[in-house]
């Protein structure tokens, strides 16, 4: 089947189960996130939302998978840019490997169509929200605080994880 | 983790591995069969080339049964941006931010004078 695949990998200097906590509590995941909310039980089955601060949802899905501090999976779709949206759901998942003093996060993004712009648009902002998360496990603060250098980040298409 | 960095630095600095993260860029998720097929290269010097790239982290590996896949994986590359780029431009930006607020506050005195 045609795809669309990109896959992140980050040693992060930390613990698994405290890299877990990073990816899953919603208070903490906004502080690297660009201050994006997410919404979740972290449940299998149960439904999953990222939000702007104005309210507005970038994208929904729901917990596929959840099997901390190892892995979580997510089915994801856009919401609010009409061409990605039709692309449908994508499903993004979250490897942990304990790695010599450190943990290995892969991050893998997706889905069942050739040159998906889905794809494209959040390849832009995984690699952000890693080193964001990087840094932040590491030395206590984020590397960055905006996604994009304009302040338009919402014009140049979309979510958090930069689509 | 500076030797981390001078390993992204190391991979970087050779012409046929930037044209290996350049291949994966237009076409992720590769072989090494199907890398050597667009590359002047022995399969052998390939290899190779791909190792370095993933001890520095540029290239992510996936096993698909028995296939070996290559990803790129610009995380590292966000890094180099986020201390080499970013961070010099952020005060560029600034500095500009800081001539802009300057030259409004002072209208109004040049107005009077």
């Amino acid at each position: 089947m045609e795809k669309s695949e990109f896959v992140y990998v980050t040693y992060i200097r930390t613990t698994p189960e405290k890299l877990w906590q990073a990816l899953t509590d919603v208070k903490f995941m906004k502080q690297y996130w660009f201050g994006v909310q997410c919404h979740c039980d972290w449940k299998a089955g149960s439904s999953w939302k990222l939000v702007y601060d104005d309210g507005r949802v970038a994208d929904i899905g729901e917990v596929v998978e959840v099997d901390p501090p190892r892995r979580l999976v997510i089915k994801w779709r856009n919401e609010w840019k009409p061409e990605l949206k039709a692309e449908g759901h994508s499903r993004c998942t979250f490897d942990l490997e304990p790695w010599t003093g450190a943990v290995k996060l892969t991050v893998t993004h997706v889905i069942d169509r050739a040159q998906s712009k889905f794809i494209e648009a959040v390849s832009g902002g995984w690699p952000k929200v890693l080193s964001n998360l990087k840094s932040l496990l590491e030395s206590g603060t984020v590397a960055l605080t905006e996604m994009y250098k304009s302040n338009d980040a919402r014009t140049q298409g979309g979510q958090a994880a930069g689509s | 983790m500076c030797g981390v960095m001078d390993a992204v630095f190391k991979a970087l600095a050779d012409e046929s591995r930037r044209k290996l993260l350049d291949q994966l860029h237009k076409s992720n998720g590769q072989t090494l069969g199907e890398l050597c097929e667009h590359l002047d290269m022995t399969r052998q010097a390939v290899t190779k080339h791909l190792l370095l790239l993933e001890a520095a982290n540029l290239v992510a590996v996936v096993w698909r049964g028995r296939e070996k896949l290559h990803y790129l994986n610009p995380v590292p590359l966000q890094e180099i941006y986020g201390r080499w780029v970013e961070k010099y431009e952020r005060h560029r930006l600034r500095a500009l931010g800081d001539l802009k607020k300057g030259l409004e506050q002072n209208q109004p005195n040049q107005k009077k004078g």
